[in-house]
This record gives C-alpha cells, structure tokens and sequence, in this order.
C-alpha cells in the first residue's frame, strides 16, 4: 500500500513521547565535567586582561583562553572573521572570552563570578540603520523601474521595519565532545548540520575530516537556531575537552541561549510601488538594509533570500531591489525559519494596502490583477515553467474564510459605537524558493544513500537532522513508495557523520525535496538492482534476505549512493543575479481575523484560513503540524516577539519577557494543502518548513488596518502602538 | 526522606535543598521530565504533585517529603504507549517532543479529572506548557481525541 | 545555602527569631526563580512546607479565613470563595498557569509583595485582613498597610503571614468587576489590573465605592481620591469624568520592559470607565 500522501506515525514518536529519547543532557556519561562560558559585557573594547579570582577552587577547574586553541581561532563558515574566543577586543557584548570546565555543574557556574575582565572602551555602532560597515551588497534589475514608476498612474513609498526574532525552540543549545584514545574528536549535541560542524573543527584542531566525528542527539527544535551556531559551542565544548583531557557537556540556560545566540536579522526596507490604472504593478523600487550584528555569519545568504523574495509573487516588468547588510556591536544574527524572506516579504505585501488606499481599489483585487503563473517571469528574469499553484491557494482562502464577506461585516460591526473590539480581517499571498538560493545546492554536491543489509533491512544514510519537522518518516515514506515496500521496513541510519554522507545541511526548506530526491532516485536504482535477482520486490523478509545476500556479496550491505545533479535547464548567474534562482517555489494565502479590545488595545487573533502550494505532501498530518507551527512562530512575531536591546545586550531574555504564543493565544486554524506537483520533486514535493513563516505578519497588520484604521508598516503591533495611534486620532 | 515517584517508595538522602527536578533527573535516571527556562515559564519540567501538575524546576525536593510524585515515565512505554501517549502519536500532537513529556503530564491530570473536551478549555488548560513547533491545534486534537475516548 | 524544616507553627516561629535573615519558603514559585539564577547562593531558607494547617480554607460566619499557604488553585476552585468573593477567584485563576496556580500560595504572593500581584486589587477591594504571626504574638494588619514599596512589606522581624481573613461586606455590591491586562492571553505579568466594587443606591446615587489598580505604582493600592470623588454623586458621565480627572493622584506608572506610561494610564481610565459604565 503506497503510504505517499498518507498519515503515516511519526517513526520517533514513541521514544519522544515516552521520555525515552535522549537529548544531549539525558545522556549519560561517566566522568563528564560541565562547561561554561565566560562573555563580555561590552559591546566594543579592547581586552587590556583576564583576572581568575580568589574565592573559588580553580586548582578543581580547567580553563581556556584563545592562546589554548591548538589551530586556528576562527569559526569557520562564509568569511572566517568570527573568532571562536576573543582575543584582546571583544566586537559584541556576550561575545566568549574564556571557558570554564568544573565536574560540578552549578559550581562551574559559579565560577563565571570570579571572573574579572577588564577593557578599554572603543567606540561601538548600535544601531544598524546608522551603520556605515557594509559587508555585502546585492542588486536586481530589471526592466526601467525609474521610467516606469514616473509614468506609474499611482505610486507609494513606504519604509517598512522588522525586529529581531529569537527562534526560542524549547531545548536550548547544547553539546558534548571528548576524544577518542586515537585522537578522534568526538561531538554529540543539539545540532542541524553535522558537516558544517565537521568543516569548522577542521582549522581549529587541525585535524582531517575523518578525525573528526559529529553525532546528532535527539534535537529539541531549531528552526535555524541550530544551523550554525553549534559550530560555536563545539568548538568550545572540544578545546574544555582537550585540556580537561576528558569528556565535556555543555549545556546553555536559557537566558544565555537567548541573549548570547543568533537571531532573526532586523531589517529596514524602504518600498516603493507603482501600479498603472488597471491596477497592474508597473514598476518596484526596493531599497533593503539587514543588520548582520558583529560578525558575517550565514549574513550574505540571509540578504541574497531577502532580495530574491523581495518583489513578491507578482509579475513586475520594472524591478529596482538594492540591499545591503550592515555591521553593528551588537551579538551576531543568523539562520531562522525563512531566512531573509519573511522581512522582505513584510514589505512587499503590506504595500498592497498603501496601494489600495491610493487606488480605491481593494488590496487583495489588486493582487488577484497581478499574480504569478506559468509563464510569469520575476524579478531576477526567470520564467516559471510549472508547478504555480498560487491562484488556487488565493481562491481557497478567499472562499474558505469568506473574506469579502467578513469584510464587509466587520466594517458594520466597527462602526456600532457599542461594539466592545474593533474587528479586521487581513490577508497576504506569499512564494518560497525551495532548496538553496541560485547555485547553492550545486556548491553543496549533496550525497545520499539507501542501502539493504544482509539482515534484510532498507536502511536510509542521510546527514539531514530530524529536527521535529518529520523528516525521519517523510524520507522513509519517499523510499519505502519508491521501492514499493511497507513503510515498516525502512529506517534511518543514525545521523553520525561516521555513518552517513553529507547530504548538505537541514535547512531551507530542502529535506524533503533535494534529499527526498536524491533518497527517491537511490530507492529507484536499489529497486531495479534487486528487481534484477529476484524479478520483483519480495514481499516477505525472508525472501529480501536471499535477495540481500546475492547483492551484497561479501560486504554486510549493498548501498546505492546519489549526488546532486544540477538539472541543466536551470541556470543561475550569482555575479548578475539573474537567472532561475530556485529550481521552484511554494506558494501561500493567508487570512487572518482578529479583535482589538476598545478597552485595553489587546489584539485577540481569533481565526487563521490558509492555503499553500507545497507540490505534494508526503505526510498532510506532518505538513499541517509545520504549517501550524510556522504560522504560530510569525503570528508571535507580528503581535508579541521583539528582544528588547540596552548598549547591545538583550534585555528580556527569558521567557517571562520574551513572549512568544501560549496556546490560547494561538487562534484555530483552517489550513488547506494545494498540491501543484513539481516534477523534479520527489512525488511532485516542494519545500514547506519556512513558507508559514513568510506570510501571518503583514496579513496581520493587514487586519489591524482595517479594525483600527491605523497602518503600522512594523511589528510587532502592540496594544502600547495601537493605544498610541488612538489618541494621535483622537 | 521519603517519597513516592511513579508509584514507587524511593528514599532520598542527598542535599535536601536540591530541585525536584535535577533529584528526578540526575538521582533517580527519570530523563523524561525536561528543563526549558529555569523559571516555571514553559512547563517542560511539569510533573504531577499529589495528582497537580507542577514545574519541578521551582520545587525544592524538602517540599515534597511524603508526596506522590508523577513523571512522564508513570504513562508508558514505546512498545505500549498509554492511550494519551496514542492519541498524540496519531494526531501530531509531538514535533521536537522536548515539551511533549510536560504537556503530557498537564494533559494526564486533565484527563483524569475528565476536563472538558472543548478546545477552548484544552487551550486554557494547556496555557502553562509552551511549544514552539505545533502551533499547538494538533496537540489540542490530541487532548480532545484521549478525553472523548475515555468517556467512551 | 542553610536550609531550616519547620515541623510546625511553634518550631517555625523560633527558627524564624534566631534566624531573621530566613527567606521563607512557602510554594517557591518565585523565591525558586532566585534560586535557578544564583541570587540565593549563600543565603538562608525557612521551609514551611510542613506547615499543613497553613493551607487551610475556611467559611466563617464572617465571611472566609484562607491560610497562607493556600494555593491559587485551592482559592479558585473554593466555592465559598467563588460565590463570596468572586473577585479573587477570578484574579487566582490568571496567575501564571496551573502549574503555578497549583504551587503559588497566597502567603507567598504577598510576603513576595510584586507591584503585579494579580490577587491584589481584589484583596484591596474586600478591605483583606493580613493576620500575622511571630514569637511575639499575633497582629491584624488591614490589606492597604501590608506593602511598604515594591518587594518590600511591612511585615517586622521573625513575623510570618498566618493568614488573610476576608469580611463578607455587610450589604451585597451591586456591581463586582476584575480584568486583568497582560504581556498575552495567559500566564502572563500584568501591564495593569483591576478590581472594583460599587454599591448604588436607590437614587443612582453612590453609597460606596471601592477601586484599586496594580502594576501601576510601588505597590497596589485603593484609588482613594477617585472613591471620594464619586461617593455619594450621581454615576453620571460628568462625575465620572470629573473623577477621572484625578487619576494621576492615584497611579503612578511608569516605562518599563513590558508596557509603557502612556499605555498603563490610558488603560487604567479605560478600565475604570467601563466598569463605572457597567460594559
């Protein structure tokens, strides 16, 4: 029975709902010393030293400094500018100085107040829109934007502003190494990329890959926040281990995973749109800056989303987009759910109702007037071919959520002087790119492998991080339909680099498709190859052993290995930027309905309606729980989320002042799955993981519009800003 | 001293000022009950005190002398899941599952109260148990799923 | 870090006089948040866990007797405290979330004495009797002298919080109303809230009147210049207004990480409109 397209269990499931799977701090080790990190206080200074206080044992405690690092004192990823320990100038507040190792736990704690750093202040750049350190730029072109937006029948400029955004997964950061007694490094932990962790103990250790071994524990969520950042606590975790000369654990507490670790890149965007008088947009002017914080980080891919998603899922034939990312004292941002796209596409959609408001035509008329299609070309000149399903997710959610009607009826509701809310309904239509940005997944040369073992089991070798996004049972249900084999006889290898081929990081959107692909076309060869023994596929174990046996021969497994191939029709020129910058793309439509009391300003979301083209679901419940998920985590952003920052350092970093959503805060949603098959999906699958994210925000301040009357081009939208807004009314 | 952990007596003789929380983990192998925040904001760490949930990481261990304490380990087991434990299997009530042993224990007590299966009042319950993968409509499908099957 | 176990009152009361420095420990829920961050390395905790008969709720001729460590949770669901004092139930049931509820003990809310306290306004607005004890003996402090500023109460040296008594008011208000405004929906820190009591007369006149608002000063506090302002008017648009008008004199919030100024004033006249409005 083909279980594509069904509700198949979870595969971890029942460990996970036991307290049976084991995180990295469930795991025990015997002997293990618990590692600390001491951070500066200053957002920028020189180190003038480092004074190891009287009062604590630390004859009982090792400690690192820079000098310890045996290679190279940087974190390797894009640039190698991000020192993996300051030495003698500290570009961040909470940037690491020195590591503390103690068997004791809260005693290695403890002893972070007996460390004394003392510096010489230089000046620092806080604020990132008054940066001037640009660390990388990008521009798209197309057409004459300056002609057209002055021949624009109406035009809107709008600067647009997005917050930071903590990723807040509910296990913090974490990680373990030791070293093996043949001088193999070992790392176990919470973690998304086990290569790219691989790749940065390289220069630092100075060690060749196969000397060095990553281990994913089970991973209490990541949503990006677990992409890079590991390779930090790695590099830590493994110098304590080093020099303690023995296994060590490092476990964040929440208040330094929040303050200290990546987050959402902040962003400026200064829109302009012009449309003729058929409602079409004629010409886009977008001018992007993103603060990278102290360091590059994955900064240039963040930006290069940014502008690719900037012009919307709308058929433009002028497009100006310029963007930058500048630097600034603050800790460094990252990768998080959607990465760079949910900023950009704030703007782009939340212009439509400045367009409205200039044109007197409705926002979401304005948009039906100008989607994309088959055929459509975008911004970076390229011609979608297939799979554009985003006038269905547009009619679904306009039909489902009755969204003229309400419209209508919240507007009568809003002028009854005894109406205790104000009432809105607002709505957005959003793309995702899915897999690596222009040639990225080319670079990554991604590998993977099924393999049948001698015992008669198919077993899938992935480096992808089940990470709760469902990637274990989406992938074996990928391999297990295109075998044609029960869902039950397929399972994951471990993702131990020592065990499994780089298939690239567990990122943008691309397990499902690019692995899921790669996985597919293993399956399919590892079928004709078995189909070649035994006529066809066995259908009881003890058949597929006989038939395991002949294949391995005298290995214990018989595994068939793909590599990404770049399909040839699609090209990217990453100097130009034009060109297909991703092989294809989801597509979503929100609506969201919402209350703002008259008395105290809070908003109350009460309903979601959403569609999205995600090309196949191979698993709908799994699919629904991201989709949920990932419009929770932007409704949060839109309404609650913003880390609050005094000279650098975060102020509310915990959960009693961060606030993200609790379950009554979080509104019932009525979600729909379009399915518009790519063909070079695995089963037609697109991405799905970070499209929710794109799209709740500007539908929120879309609704907020309409209840209040009060346009608030930035999030979050607080009772404090929508109380503010009343009264300049008055 | 004495106390009661998943139906079982266990003494415990360490330091009595310790959280409840890291006597469970670290003392008596009960891994299952999670630490997310340190300040009783999430719910990952809750257990049931006397049949109340509760979060252990704001429990000293000198409070509990003579309590019956539950873990998520008191439910079931992977090969014989209870039947909260099947109904967030089949409704995707668990992504990530870092805060799935806590809302677990929220849930169970709600359950054996026979809480109303209303999704409001599954949410309102819920309120004190943050998760940031699923949005939480699957895991109220969940709780309603074991409270209209319990009734049955 | 000195832990101290009382078995009982007695041994409670002589601990706590040999050892006023003592942080006492009723359900933890806050004095434990000090605990995961450091700040009580080193410090000394009075146990009173073993204190059962603390915990006791009772109905009174009176009214209700609710021991200190009474959870939120006992409170909310008491139905002599649902049916009497609606108000605090109410507010019990907003304070964090159950798990807190379950753990959080009166007592300890206001010995902890947050400018937030959620039970607060009710507690001002039914005029709550603080019953405390120590070696020395007992004393009843009224509700509106327990807090001395923010975290800081009035409660002298080796005194513990026994209990809070709360008096039936002798003719029934015409008009009960909490709200509570948080950071979200649930297990949320108060940006304002609010409780208030009204007895009108036949007249529309006001008899008495009882308001009080938290997060919005040092300490929450009855909104003295307002319920004078109104006793004995008309609840007409003007009187309202004109009491209105001396908001200023009775809150005093400020700009901080969770809300701001502008927002807690302009909630807080809100807040007391509607409930004056009856919406």
């Amino acid at each position: 029975m083909p279980t594509v397209g069904h509700d198949r269990l979870r595969k971890e499931g029942p460990q996970k709902l036991t307290g049976t799977a084991l995180y990295v701090d469930d795991i025990p080790v015997k002997g293990i010393w618990h590692g600390v990190t001491v951070r500066s206080s200053v957002a920028h200074a020189k180190i003038k030293g480092i004074r190891f206080l009287k009062g604590f044992p630390w004859r009982q405690a090792v400690v690192v400094t820079a000098k310890d690092i045996p290679g190279e004192n940087c974190v390797h990823l894009i640039e190698d500018d991000q020192p993996l320990l300051a030495d003698g100038i500290t570009r961040h507040a909470l940037e690491p100085v020195a590591l503390i190792a103690h068997p004791d736990r809260a005693t290695a704690y403890n002893a972070l107040n007996f460390v004394e750093i003392n510096y010489e202040p230089l000046p620092s750049v806080l604020d990132f829109e008054k940066s001037k350190k640009i660390l990388k730029t990008f521009s798209i072109k197309k057409g004459d934007a300056k002609k057209a937006m002055k021949k624009a029948w109406k035009k809107v400029d709008t600067t647009f502003r997005v917050p930071h955004q903590e990723q807040a997964y509910i296990e913090n950061n974490g990680m373990m190494a030791w070293f093996e007694p043949d001088g193999t490094l070992v790392l176990q932990g919470s973690l998304q990329c086990p290569y790219y962790i691989v790749k940065a103990m390289k220069p630092i250790f100075k060690l060749p890959e196969e000397k060095i071994r990553v281990i994913q524990a089970v991973t209490g969520g990541g949503f990006g926040g677990k992409e890079e950042y590991p390779n930090i606590i790695s590099g830590h975790a493994a110098l304590l281990a080093k020099k303690a000369k023995r296994p060590i654990k490092m476990i964040y507490d929440r208040h330094e995973d929040m303050s200290a670790t990546t987050k959402r890149h902040p962003a400026v965007i200064k829109h302009k749109a012009g449309i003729d008088k058929k409602g079409r947009l004629v010409a886009l002017d977008i001018d992007i800056v993103m603060d990278a914080g102290a360091y590059v980080t994955l900064s240039p891919v963040v930006l290069s989303r940014g502008i690719l998603h900037a012009s919307g899922p709308y058929e433009c034939p002028n497009v100006n987009i310029h963007a930058s990312i500048v630097q600034t004292n603050t800790p460094p941002n990252g990768a998080y759910r959607g990465f760079g796209a949910p900023q950009t596409l704030f703007a782009a959609e939340l212009q439509w109702e400045k367009l409205a408001d200039a044109s007197k035509i409705d926002a979401v008329k304005l948009r039906e007037r100008n989607l994309v299609k088959i055929g459509s070309e975008l911004s970076t000149g390229q011609i979608l071919k297939e799979s554009v399903g985003l006038k269905k997710c547009v009619d679904t959610v306009l039909k489902r959520s009755r969204f003229t009607a309400l419209r209508r009826d919240h507007d009568k509701w809003n002028k009854k002087k005894t109406s205790p809310t104000w009432r809105g309904v607002g709505f957005a239509s959003v793309h995702h790119g899915s897999g690596f940005t222009g040639n990225g997944e080319v670079f990554l040369k991604s590998k993977a492998s099924v393999t049948l073992t001698k015992s008669g089991r198919f077993v899938i070798e992935t480096a992808s991080s089940e990470i709760g996004q469902g990637s274990m049972s989406t992938l074996c249900q990928i391999v297990s339909d295109a075998l044609g084999v029960p869902y039950e006889w397929v399972e994951l290898e471990a993702n131990d680099t020592s065990r499994v081929p780089d298939s690239g990081p567990t990122v943008a959107s691309r397990t499902c498709m690019i692995v899921g692909g790669l996985l597919y076309r293993a399956a399919k060869q590892l079928k004709a190859a078995i189909e070649e023994k035994a006529k066809k596929i066995p259908t009881t174990p003890a058949v597929l052993k006989e038939v395991a046996k002949k294949l391995a021969g005298k290995k214990s497994v018989f595994r068939i290995t793909t590599e990404y191939e770049k399909p040839a029709d699609i090209e990217f020129d990453d100097t130009t930027y034009k060109g297909d910058a991703y092989g294809s793309y989801g597509y979503a439509a929100i609506a969201v309905d919402l209350e703002v009391d008259r008395t105290t300003y809070e908003i109350k979301l009460n309903k979601i309606w959403t569609a999205q083209d995600i090309g196949k679901a191979i698993n709908p419940l799994i699919v629904e729980g991201q989709i949920i998920g990932g419009t929770t985590q932007a409704l949060g952003w839109a309404v609650f989320e913003k880390p609050i920052y005094k000279n650098g350092v975060m102020q509310n970093a915990e959960f009693t002042n961060y606030i993200i959503p609790t379950a009554l805060d979080t509104p019932p949603m009525d979600v729909v799955i379009i399915e518009e098959p790519y063909s070079r999906g695995p089963f037609g699958a697109k991405g799905v993981g970070e499209m929710p994210m794109d799209i709740p925000a500007p539908a929120v301040c879309a609704a907020i519009k309409q209840a209040t009357g009060l346009f608030f081009p930035e999030i979050p939208v607080t009772p404090e800003m929508i109380a503010a807004g009343i009264a300049r009314k008055g | 001293m004495q106390v009661k952990i998943n139906n079982k007596n266990r003494s415990f003789n360490g330091t009595p000022f310790k959280r409840l929380i890291d006597v469970l983990r670290e003392d008596f192998g009960l891994t299952g009950t999670k630490e997310g925040c340190s300040e009783g904001e999430c719910g990952a760490c809750t257990v049931l005190l006397d049949g109340k949930p509760v979060n252990s990481c704001l429990i000293s261990i000198c409070q509990v002398e003579g309590a019956a304490i539950e873990t998520v380990e008191s439910l079931g087991l992977p090969e014989k899941l209870h039947p909260l434990q099947e109904s967030f299997l089949r409704e995707g009530g668990a992504q990530c599952g870092i805060c799935t042993p806590g809302m677990l224990m929220t849930a169970a007590a709600y359950l054996k109260a026979g809480g109303d299966p209303s999704p409001d009042a599954i949410r309102e319950e819920l309120a004190g148990n943050l998760c940031r993968c699923t949005g939480y409509q699957h895991i109220i499908n969940s709780v309603a799923k074991a409270l209209s099957e319990n009734k049955k | 870090m000195k832990l101290l176990t009382a078995r009982d009152e007695r041994e409670a009361l002589r601990l706590y006089k040999r050892y006023p420095e003592a942080l006492p420990l009723a359900g933890g829920t806050d004095l434990m948040v000090g605990w995961n961050t450091g700040r009580l390395n080193g410090k000394t905790i009075l146990d009173l866990s073993r204190l059962k008969d603390w915990a006791r709720i009772r109905e009174t001729p009176m009214g209700v007797w609710i021991g200190a460590l009474a959870t939120h949770t006992a409170i909310r669901v008491h139905p002599a405290v649902k049916s009497r004092f609606p108000l605090l139930a109410e507010s019990s049931e907003t304070i964090g979330g159950r798990q807190i509820q379950n753990q959080g003990t009166l007592g300890g809310n206001i010995a902890n004495a947050s400018p937030a306290g959620d039970t607060f306004p009710a507690l001002a607005v039914y005029e709550a009797k603080i019953h405390t004890v120590s070696d020395a003996g007992r004393r009843v402090v009224p509700f509106s002298e327990i807090f001395a500023g923010v975290k800081q109460t009035t409660l002298q040296k080796g005194e513990l919080i026994e209990g809070v008594e709360l008096t039936t008011p002798s003719t029934e208000p015409c008009r009960q109303g909490f709200r509570k405004v948080g950071t979200r929906a649930a297990q949320a820190i108060s940006k304002t809230v609010f409780a208030g009591l009204l007895w009108l007369n036949k007249d529309r006149t006001v008899d008495d009147i009882r308001l009080a608002l938290g997060s919005v000063a040092t300490s929450v506090r009855r909104l003295e210049h307002i319920e004078t302002s109104l006793t004995g008017q008309k609840l007409d648009p003007k009187a309202i207004t004109r009491a209105l008008n001396l908001l200023s004199r009775d809150i005093h919030p400020i700009d901080d990480i969770r809300s701001t100024r502008d927002y807690r004033m302009l909630v807080s006249r809100n807040l007391i409109t509607s409930f004056l409005n009856a919406r």
